[in-house]
């Protein structure tokens, strides 16, 4: 079996990496997904410390966090199809409509 | 795994996508291997079936072209990097120094307690409040994308 450390190790870099990804990226569909990937990183850790634990906790929020993203993912993709239609453009820098 | 997480770095948002289904189904057979067969098989369905549907039409339905390399800002990219990396050594550090009281239960659960049958019961009886409201919350998510998705026709 492999030992706890090395799921919350992976669990680490691939939040890394969606953090990366989430600050380098202009688009906003690559940003979307950056969150998804940050979102999956932290169920991995739940379920590396779950089964360390012996308990299902762990697994029940993950599907709890499986549903919140879902229905993240949904909104999100609304709210980026209209910003595209008014904007004609993808890119995170054109939407500056708050900027004074 | 890791290999193909680095793939997330690609120019173009369907390559993006295409890799993150990769991590997606990784990311399942792992938790296939640390014996939780319904996480699994949510994580399949949920992720790799709905969510990248989602992201592959949206996608489409933009013609999102190649992204365009605007200036990056260095200002705000050399602290970025060092940020996120900063940000993952902690992260290590703190679990290295947590120093695991492990291998207690380790190799135990799966099999019975870890099975769909656990899960159930658990959701049903000690969170069930949660469960609800996470229903609620899947109806106003529907109700938002409706509206949104409603609204530019007049």
């Amino acid at each position: 079996m492999v030992p706890t450390i090395y799921y919350i190790a992976l669990s680490a870099v691939l939040f890394g990496l969606g953090v990366l990804a989430f600050i380098f990226k202009r688009n906003i569909i690559t940003i979307f997904m950056s969150i998804e990937l940050m979102l999956n990183a932290v169920n991995l850790a739940f379920v590396a410390f779950s089964q360390d634990s012996g308990k299902l906790d762990g697994q029940i929020f993950v599907l709890f966090v499986i549903i919140v993203a879902a229905a993240e993912a949904a909104v999100g993709l609304g709210i980026v199809i209209l910003i595209a239609r008014n904007r004609q453009s993808l890119n995170v820098e054109r939407v500056d409509l708050l900027k004074l | 795994v890791i290999g193909a997480l680095s793939l997330i770095f690609q120019k173009h948002p369907i390559h993006s996508a295409l890799s993150l289904i990769v991590v997606m189904v990784a990311l399942a057979g792992l938790y296939l291997l640390m014996g939780a067969e319904f996480v699994a098989a949510v994580q399949i369905i949920v992720y790799g079936g709905a969510i990248m549907v989602l992201f592959v039409f949206v996608i489409m339905l933009l013609n999102a072209g190649l992204e365009e390399h605007t200036s990056m800002s260095k200002l705000a990219g050399f602290p970025g990097i060092l940020l996120a990396l900063a940000l993952t050594g902690f992260i290590a550090a703190t679990v290295a120094r947590a120093e695991i009281p492990q291998t207690a239960n380790a190799g135990k659960i799966p099999g019975s307690l870890s099975s769909t049958h656990g899960i159930s019961t658990a959701i049903f009886s000690t969170f069930v409040y949660p469960f609800e409201l996470t229903s609620f919350l899947i109806l106003i998510a529907i109700l938002g994308a409706i509206v949104l998705a409603h609204r530019e026709r007049h």
